[in-house]
């Protein structure tokens, strides 16, 4: 893993398009962008992506490996689908920015800590355990992320909103003990391995 | 025709003219004071009764003389133009120029009688002083056309010309037909994806395609109808649309003689050098090409990987640097972007794609234009086949085994380097153009008298320097104002931009291609058609002495008093469209079917000896006569609005039809061309005692609207001058004001009349009311 | 027999005792009174919503939503999927669309489903509950039914995204929607047409994991509803109404604002007009107490 997150690219050339085609989700569509920015602006948290997603195109199609992989950017992206239905030439740029996010984080090179890839995957583990989302206890484990003591204190600082989500029965202590979950938990967890291992499989090795 | 002159005024009284106007005393002014020999009133007198009326008594009465008082003359134009019968016909306006423009109130009521009683006055003087056009008989139909150039805009003018039935004679400087084109590997594509074409990346997008140039010059050769002249080139050129006498010369120095009826110039254009950017290397790395040598390693690669030059290596990384020398305020560079080098780059990164397989191209690019219906989809057909395209500014080329291009990326705003094997340079189209005929006089204008001094010296110097770089005429004309075409910009032959591609200032002479303004093989062809049906147009008119654009049709053409004439040669210098030559004893020699029937040299005329049948110094001097000027104490001032027929006088037609008011004390008569207003007129009118004096024509400059391209400025020019007269009058200078007007001025052209009712408010009425 | 019948997907969200159980509630009501009878899915799972993506990837998680449209086909044949939450309808829908378009994927889909036993047509259609209300019931209809017009309440609509985008309702512009608009007109409130933020996201997932860049636009929406003179915000997204709604607090806190703006789902003004009480508008669900329909329920 070591030698493809420090695989050397010449640049202006195709290697990490190619890439990005082969191993990230929609990545086909990366050089059909024509850099008009549309994205860029119409992105809700456009201020904070150290590189809006025209950008992040400009920068696969220069050979940016690593700069791309291991950026902050793309986890950014708030779902919103706003760039989606703006962009003129019509590509999925959520879902590309989603695809490198899942990339990075497939090659161990997102951010350490980054929040949000975080939350997606205690979002993921809560939800494979019952097949059904554990709102409680995501919402906990979302807490004491970072180590006990903060999850105390992040506890404490929405204490009021989590007994008015009670007050209002939108938030159940009953969930701490079992919860939701759907009835056939083994079918759905030895589907879900099955798509990991064919996706994996249809995985390109560049190095 | 008997000699006898009958005139007749018919009066409409339909569209509300009766109801508005007191039509009896129309007819009353009509007869009285016009002097008319006929009055009639007819309620609809566009219609087919109104029409068979006048008719009849052209026919059976022998009305030679005819006002129609009626809706303003851009309408109705059929109706009331009688072309089977010689007569001469002038409009009132009394529909938008009185009854429209004016509120309809009580108050309105005198004034805008007073308006409609002027306009008839004005016309029946004007009608007096005009006699019925006929053609001069100067040339006879003429079908030949005369191509000059045989690349593919000229392969495509003839072949057009000779499919519509004429004969053509295609000269070529060279030794072969096609031109660039012959040269190329693919052309860019023609045709767009079709539609509905999703904008995926594995969308079916427009390829490079066969450039089809063997096939047009197989079609050229055997086409019966057209001669082509290899090695040859244009020596001399007589003559005038329909009667042209070209003189085609080869290299071996035999010349042929041949009678043309027009001509098309499609001489195409020369890549520019861009050896003088020594930070490119082009000159001393054979690996830095231009776009034209690198379809000559495309050609020569066959089925095989393209090559480059310096050591046969199969190229495994290509840059292309667009816009070389392009977009440049730099001496020695070219101003403008020639728009299809980014096309050009986009195939020839796809030919690397097909030939060398894994190849990576590079388009670096600042702006990218794919203009044309295919052009962005031929752009996403590049990206498709996974050409990089990069926004960013190329500083350097380093040469090497290994070429290293050193630019700064403008979208991740940072310096970087990509490394080649080969670097092709997008560089510009340079028109292959003619001597520019006003080059020296152009440059004069707007100078001081001191820097028009330096200038003229300078160019003496430049004449007299022997060693100097001297353009070659392509058509040899005998003109008065010089041998070529004249330029508008840039070195580009000219062509009337707005309103009339193809139309030079040189009646009958077209340019097509890019000669005229850089463009592809496809704009080429369509432009060569536009330039042949032009050409084909202009045969037929010129054989029934018929004027072209924009007075299409028009019999009217100008003649001079040569007893009067003072050969001071204003006429022969300022006509725009170089029609008046000069003959043997140094009088005007006027060449019908040259002119466009401006009017340009009446205006310039100092002793006022230039004349159309139909429109002359006495014709408008006449309407500017006949309105009648109030007594100072009525306290009814008179504005004559001397105004453009093609721009200004539709404004206001259309701002009437809009509601716009215009002042009732406005008499506005139709000129031709701002540039056929004499100053005799603008003198008179103050004698008269007219209180201001609006001139308005269209646009000029470099941006130019006027239909005549340089009349709106001769008369701009020769108006600087009316300050003496009003001085010697002791008049304010205020009373004369020349504005441009655009067609779309519906509510500015009104308002500037009532700026001048304001003016004339705070200076006063006119002194000269007798 | 119901006059309307669907498969339905409630997603997690809207459980007994979950973060928009209110949007379930209410959801019943309204389709009692409308006639509509919803035939959950059996056993239906998480669809991974739009934060799935990262540990998910794109096969995992089209899987998921495979199988709950097999689970539909199969208990359901023939009846449309209808789903209350943007994210359930958007990650269904996608799967759906995408797995007709690309065979390989629809090949290894159909492989991971064969280890739960299941099988994929991949033939039905997948709705919103807005587009029911819009396409099939229709503004008239719902006009008609109306017991109670909510007259003097004036209601900003706020789309948000994911209901809006990429799918949205057939015939509305994704930079103005006004469907939402309509439907508060259809039950007698006061829309406002000028609402600027109606389609500004609110950070969805990001909200948990990004507080302080979510909460300023959150604040922007409140503000812009305020700005327009809105009694109160109506949506049709649970994360929407979640995160505008029970974040005031913290935004004031935050921005020394003083927001009290109530947030509420478009199936309670439906409930409340319809003449339904309180408790079953799931107006008790609110963390800031929506009192002018709690007002119009008790009369």
């Amino acid at each position: 893993m070591s030698d493809l997150n420090t695989r050397m690219i010449e640049k202006y050339r195709n290697d990490f398009l190619k890439e990005v085609e082969a191993n990230v989700e929609e990545g086909e569509w990366v050089k059909m962008c024509m850099q008009c920015g549309v994205c860029s602006g119409s992105c809700p948290l456009g201020k904070h992506w150290a590189h809006p997603p025209q950008e992040i195109f400009m920068m696969i199609r220069a050979g940016k490996r690593e700069e791309v992989l291991t950026s902050d950017s793309m986890w950014m992206c708030t779902s919103c689908y706003n760039c989606i239905v703006r962009c003129p030439r019509e590509l999925p740029i959520t879902h590309i920015m989603h695809g490198l996010a899942t990339y990075s984080k497939k090659l161990g090179l997102v951010p350490k800590g980054q929040p949000t890839a975080t939350f997606a995957e205690i979002f993921w583990n809560n939800m494979m355990k019952k097949g059904r989302v554990n709102e409680l206890k995501l919402g906990l484990s979302l807490y004491f992320k970072d180590g006990f003591g903060q999850g105390i204190k992040n506890a404490m600082a929405n204490q009021k909103l989590g007994m008015s989500m009670m007050k209002a029965k939108r938030m159940s202590p009953a969930e701490f003990f079992g919860g939701h979950g759907i009835k056939d938990v083994g079918g759905l967890q030895k589907m879900i391995k099955k798509a990991q291992e064919l996706e994996e499989a249809r995985m390109k090795k560049f190095d | 025709m008997s000699e006898e002159k009958k005139f007749a005024a018919y009066i409409c009284t339909g569209c509300g003219i009766g109801d508005r106007l007191d039509a009896a005393s129309l007819e009353n002014v009509a007869t009285r004071e016009g002097r008319m020999n006929v009055v009639k009133q007819h309620e609809m007198l566009c219609s087919k009764e109104g029409v068979k009326m006048i008719q009849d008594d052209i026919d059976n009465d022998g009305v030679t003389h005819i006002v129609i008082a009626a809706c303003s003359r851009r309408a109705k134009v059929d109706a009331f133009s009688f072309p089977e019968s010689k007569v001469a016909v002038t409009r009132a306006n009394l529909r938008e120029g009185v009854i429209w423009a004016r509120p309809d109130t009580d108050e309105a009521r005198e004034t805008t009688q007073e308006m409609a009683e002027d306009y008839i006055r004005m016309s029946c003087g004007e009608i007096k002083q005009m006699n019925p056009p006929k053609p001069s008989g100067q040339q006879e139909r003429n079908p030949n056309i005369l191509v000059v150039g045989g690349g593919v805009t000229g392969m495509t003018a003839a072949l057009e010309a000779a499919a519509a039935g004429y004969t053509v004679h295609l000269v070529e400087k060279s030794g072969e037909l096609g031109g660039h084109a012959a040269k190329l590997h693919k052309r860019v594509p023609f045709k767009a994806a079709p539609v509905g074409t999703p904008n995926s990346p594995d969308a079916n997008l427009p390829m490079p395609e066969e450039t089809g140039v063997p096939e047009m010059i197989q079609a050229v050769e055997s086409n019966d109808n057209i001669k082509v002249y290899l090695n040859s080139r244009i020596t001399k050129t007589s003559g005038a649309p329909g009667r042209f006498s070209v003189d085609i010369s080869t290299e071996s120095g035999d010349t042929v003689t041949e009678n043309i009826g027009s001509i098309i110039q499609a001489t195409g254009f020369t890549p520019w050098d861009p050896s003088v950017l020594s930070e490119l290397h082009y000159s001393d790395s054979p690996d830095v090409i231009t776009q034209l040598e690198l379809e000559e390693l495309a050609n020569a690669a066959g089925d095989g990987p393209i090559k480059r030059p310096s050591d046969g290596k199969e190229v495994k990384a290509v840059v292309f640097v667009q816009d070389v020398g392009q977009n440049s305020d730099k001496e020695g560079e070219l101003p403008y972007d020639s728009g299809v080098g980014d096309l050009v780059s986009i195939k020839q990164a796809l030919y690397f794609k097909h030939h060398n397989g894994d190849c990576d191209t590079t388009i670096v690019y600042d702006n990218l234009r794919t203009p044309g219906a295919p052009g962005e989809d031929f752009y996403r057909s590049g990206q498709k086949n996974g050409v990089i395209f990069t926004k960013g500014d190329v500083k350097e080329v380093v040469p090497g085994d290994t070429l290293t291009v050193k630019m700064h990326d403008k979208i991740l705003d940072e310096d970087a380097e990509i490394h080649a094997d080969l670097v092709v340079l997008d560089v510009g189209m340079v028109p292959n153009s003619g001597p520019d005929p006003y080059a020296a006089t152009e440059s004069l204008e707007g100078m001081s008298d001191e820097e028009r001094e330096a200038e003229l010296e300078a160019q003496a110097e430049e004449a007299a320097d022997e060693t100097a770089v001297s353009v070659e005429s392509i058509l040899n004309l005998t003109y008065r104002q010089g041998t070529d075409l004249p330029q508008l910009k840039w070195g580009f032959t000219d062509s009337h931009f707005i309103c009339f591609p193809y139309e030079t200032r040189r009646t009958g002479i077209y340019a097509a291609g890019p000669v005229r303004r850089p463009m592809d093989i496809k704009q080429a062809m369509d432009d060569a058609t536009g330039a042949a049906m032009k050409a084909i147009q202009e045969i037929e008119l010129a054989a029934q002495g018929r004027a072209n654009h924009p007075r299409t049709g028009d019999l009217s053409f100008p003649t001079f008093r040569r007893e009067g004439c003072t050969q001071c040669k204003r006429c022969t210098v300022e006509c725009p469209f170089g029609a008046i030559d000069e003959d043997e004893e140094r009088y005007p020699q006027y060449n019908e079917s040259r002119c466009r029937r401006c009017g340009t040299c009446m205006g310039a005329c100092p002793v006022r000896v230039i004349s159309f049948e139909n429109y002359s110094v006495n014709t408008v001097g006449a309407q500017i006569k006949e309105c009648l000027i109030p007594e100072e104490w009525d306290e009814k001032p008179r504005i004559l609005v001397l105004a453009c027929e093609n721009d200004a006088y539709p404004a206001l037609d259309q701002a009437a039809i809009a509601g716009q008011e215009i002042s009732p004390w406005a008499r506005v008569i139709p000129v031709r061309c701002l540039g056929s207003v004499s100053l005799s007129w603008v003198t008179d009118a103050l004698n008269n005692g007219y209180d201001g004096i609006i001139m308005m024509g269209c646009k000029r400059g470099e941006d130019y609207q006027c239909h005549f391209v340089r009349g709106s400025t001769m008369a701009n020019e020769r108006m600087a001058k009316v300050g003496d007269t009003l001085e010697s009058l002791n008049l304010e200078p205020e009373r004369v004001v020349v504005h441009e007007v655009a067609i779309t001025d519906i509510e500015r052209a009104p308002a500037l009349i009532k700026e001048m009712e304001e003016t004339i408010e705070k200076v006063g009425l006119s002194p000269f009311k007798f | 027999m119901a006059k309307y019948t669907y498969s339905y997907y409630p997603g997690c969200s809207s459980q007994k005792g979950a973060s928009s159980s209110n949007l379930m509630k209410s959801v019943q009501t309204m389709c009692e009174e409308l006639d509509v009878e919803l035939k959950e899915i059996p056993d239906w799972n998480c669809c991974s919503a739009s934060i799935g993506y990262a540990s998910g990837s794109e096969l995992p998680r089209i899987t998921l939503s495979a199988r709950n449209i097999a689970l539909s086909e199969e208990h359901n044949p023939g009846e449309t999927i209808v789903a209350t939450c943007a994210a359930c309808w958007l990650a269904t829908r996608e799967a759906a669309e995408r797995l007709s378009h690309d065979p390989q994927l629809k090949a290894e889909a159909d492989q991971a489903l064969a280890e739960a036993g299941l099988k994929l047509k991949n033939e039905t259609p997948i709705k919103h509950m807005a587009e029911v209300l819009v396409e099939d019931i229709g503004f008239e209809n719902i006009q008609a039914g109306v017991k109670k017009p909510l007259e003097g309440i004036k209601i900003a609509g706020y789309v948000g995204c994911q209901t809006n985008r990429p799918f949205g309702i057939h015939g509305e512009s994704f930079e103005n929607p006004v469907y939402l608009d309509k439907m508060i007109e259809a039950v007698g409130a006061e829309s406002v047409p000028t609402y600027e933020k109606k389609v500004q996201c609110c950070g969805g997932a990001l909200a948990f994991s990004e507080p302080e860049k979510s909460q300023e636009m959150i604040k922007g929406i409140i503000e812009a509803a305020y700005d327009n003179g809105a009694d109160m915000i109506a949506t049709p997204c649970p994360l929407c109404q979640a995160n505008v709604e029970i974040y005031q607090d913290q935004i004031n806190e935050r921005y020394n604002t003083k927001f009290n703006m109530p947030v509420v789902y478009y199936s309670q003004l439906i409930s409340v007009a319809y003449g339904r009480s309180a408790e079953d508008a799931a107006l008790d669900g609110q963390i800031i107490p929506a009192k002018q329909l709690e007002e119009i329920a008790k009369k």
